[in-house]
């Protein structure tokens, strides 16, 4: 049996986007509701890398902030390591707070300007009692910075004296101080130029050989997520669409949005690909279609898939939620 | 030679600061010719965008143009007074920016904003304008446009945005446009819509494109040549194919490999070390120098002239024919 460390059941978060009460009742309104997350279900198992792939709006980010607790979850519920997680501050949420840490999307947004970067990244160990004595602090954050490919006196500098590559790598070994088995890492290279992503993503799968991590990958940029990822999940206005092995899901994309997506990549490999048009754009989550939310831009669609939303059934390796997958369609 | 459209030489543009003068493009020589899309690329602080606001003449100052010349169509503009550069822009030149939002006036309906653009080049009256602006929507593929035009940016999605700045672009039929990472803000299923629009536009108007972006997966599918920049400084240019496949400058090697494709299965990625140089802090000799794996002294103390190599040029001390011998 494969060793799970986080299981998701079912897990969907709906915010509250209407207007204040008094502009409801004057313009005669109905609150609105916007779903991000729709009974969402997947496990990852321990030392893998599972991949969350879609557009902005499917809900990927969402996903991340409730599984690192940082919002709570409208229903459904996630379980780390066999322990469920609860919003901020209970008990059972301090136990496992340490073994699970977070790597954001914006270098610049997630540092502390007047903090310097050993106290940065410092601020776990004492948090968590990781070292008693000072100087065992002072020993862990170099070698931390060493780790991630910096220098020990860099400790003594702040935030703005270091490039976007190297606050990504600040960022990383705050994440590592507080030893964690599994990291959430939220388009940890978007902000960055190229050659500083390949920096980012060799050191980040060097991390997980040495210290076993699992992560949980979150990317909108699919060669990214095929180059990282050990599984993949396809995300769709808030709904998991497919599920499959990170080689199988490019060799062999199931569900017609997943081979849209694929389609629509450039890629440096320009020869030969026949790719088909892209159309139509992300439906407004608040108002999302009928039945299956892919339906008015799928080539497939047919009558069942305007009133009926298909779920995630097995297929082959992985997982298909597409009635034409399961009527043999497609 | 005729064919040529837009030649851009030894372009220099320097921003006075207290610390010293910053020069942000080095020594740029490019040409486009009539109906090709030239794409330049490069990381952060490169110059891609400088060189391009150089062109129209919209640099922010104190930044300023120190020295070379733009040429368009055989006549020079980067000398020109303001008024008569604003001439240029739009009726000569149009401009395509990464946020569809800022360069869409919010308070004015779409029909507004394009038939003032059209009034402004070409001699048509209003009813004219108007009719022109709906086939100008029609053409880059915004549904039901007659309908669509009376509305205000806001009411549309980012991608159709995009679209109107595209027709707005072109719609006084400008000989280049200039697309600065034009979809850059946009999602990969509507990056590639935008993409064929203005591949498309420009291929059945004859327009040329200089099309800017860190994106070598759309130079690689919209591009006819293009041009790699370092630190405000030319490293190679040369047809998109050869360039992608068989790089020559160490740089564009570096960034070639440290790129995860879709095809391919590497277990690492091929990394340059450290980064961009700050425009304060240029090495002499090479800017890349110092993250080159190739690196030799010659490099620590000359910077390379750039040179054709076959139908490329090249900026690298590795292809001075000198060298061979």
């Amino acid at each position: 049996m494969t060793d799970m460390l986080i299981n998701v059941e079912n897990l969907s978060r709906v915010f509250d986007v209407s207007k204040p009460w008094l502009n409801r009742v004057l313009e005669n309104d109905e609150k609105k509701l916007l779903t991000a997350v729709n009974n969402v279900s997947f496990q990852i198992n321990r030392g893998e890398t599972f991949a969350l792939v879609g557009e902005s709006g499917s809900g990927k980010s969402t996903i991340a902030k409730l599984i690192v607790g940082l919002i709570g979850p409208s229903a459904g519920r996630i379980a780390f390591d066999g322990t469920e997680i609860a919003s901020q501050g209970s008990v059972s949420m301090r136990q496992i707070r340490s073994r699970l840490q977070m790597i954001f999307q914006d270098p610049f947004a997630s540092l502390n300007p007047r903090w310097r970067v050993r106290d940065i990244i410092a601020e776990p160990i004492r948090k968590f009692g990781l070292a008693d004595e000072g100087d065992t602090q002072d020993k862990r954050v170099e070698q931390l910075l060493e780790t991630v490919g910096l220098s020990a006196p860099d400790g003594a500098k702040y935030p703005h004296e270091f490039s976007g590559g190297q606050r990504q790598r600040v960022a990383i070994a705050r994440a590592l101080s507080a030893k964690p088995e599994f990291i959430v890492c939220d388009e940890p290279t978007s902000a960055l130029d190229v050659s500083v992503q390949a920096q980012i993503l060799n050191l980040m799968r060097d991390l997980q050989d040495e210290f076993g991590l699992t992560y949980l990958f979150i990317s909108h940029d699919l060669s990214v997520v095929r180059h990282m990822a050990t599984r993949i999940g396809v995300l769709y206005l808030g709904r998991l669409v497919e599920i499959a092995d990170g080689k199988t899901l490019f060799s062999d994309p199931q569900h017609p949005y997943t081979k849209m997506l694929l389609d629509a990549v450039p890629d440096l490999e320009m020869a030969g690909r026949q790719r088909k048009p892209v159309e139509g754009e992300i439906p407004n989550p608040i108002d999302p279609p009928s039945g299956c939310a892919f339906h008015p831009r799928c080539p497939l669609a047919n009558a069942r898939c305007k009133t009926e939303t298909p779920e995630l059934a097995a297929n082959g390796t992985g997982e298909v939620a597409c009635f034409a997958v399961e009527e043999g369609r497609a | 030679m005729s064919d040529v459209l837009l030649s851009v030489r030894d372009l220099v543009v320097e921003f006075p600061t207290r610390r010293g003068v910053l020069t942000a493009v080095d020594r740029v020589s490019f040409d486009i010719r009539r109906g090709e899309v030239l794409g330049v690329v490069g990381e952060s602080g490169a110059g891609k965008s400088m060189t391009g606001s150089a062109i129209i003449g919209l640099i922010e100052p104190p930044g300023h143009i120190a020295g070379g010349s733009v040429h368009i169509a055989g006549e020079r503009i980067d000398d020109l007074p303001a008024e008569a550069m604003r001439k240029i822009r739009g009726k000569r030149i149009g401009m395509v920016f990464q946020d569809p939002l800022t360069s869409l006036n919010p308070l004015y309906t779409i029909a507004q904003q394009l038939t003032e653009t059209i009034r402004t080049h070409l001699d048509m009256d209003d009813r004219q304008a108007r009719a022109r602006a709906i086939e100008l929507m029609d053409e880059v593929g915004i549904p039901a446009a007659s309908r669509r035009i009376d509305d205000y940016p806001h009411q549309f999605s980012g991608g159709m945005r995009q679209r109107v700045v595209i027709a707005l672009a072109l719609c006084a039929e400008p000989q280049l446009v200039i697309a600065d990472e034009p979809t850059t803000a946009l999602d990969v299923s509507v990056q590639s819509q935008i993409i064929a629009v203005l591949k498309r536009m420009c291929a059945e108007k004859g327009t040329s494109v200089m099309l800017i972006t860190h994106d070598m997966g759309v130079i690689a599918e919209a591009a006819d040549r293009v041009a790699v920049l370092y630190a405000g400084r030319m490293a190679e240019i040369g047809p998109v194919r050869e360039v992608i496949k068989d790089a020559k400058h160490p740089y564009t090697a570096g960034l070639m490999g440290s790129i995860p494709t879709l095809m391919q299965d590497e277990d690492r990625l091929t990394q340059i070390p450290g980064s961009m140089p700050r425009l304060s802090e240029i090495p002499a000799g090479c800017a890349f120098g110092p993250r080159c794996p190739k690196v030799f002294d010659r490099c620590r103390t000359e910077q390379p002239a750039v040179r054709p190599v076959g139908e490329r040029e090249v900026a690298c001390h590795l292809f001075d024919p000198a060298m061979a011998q």
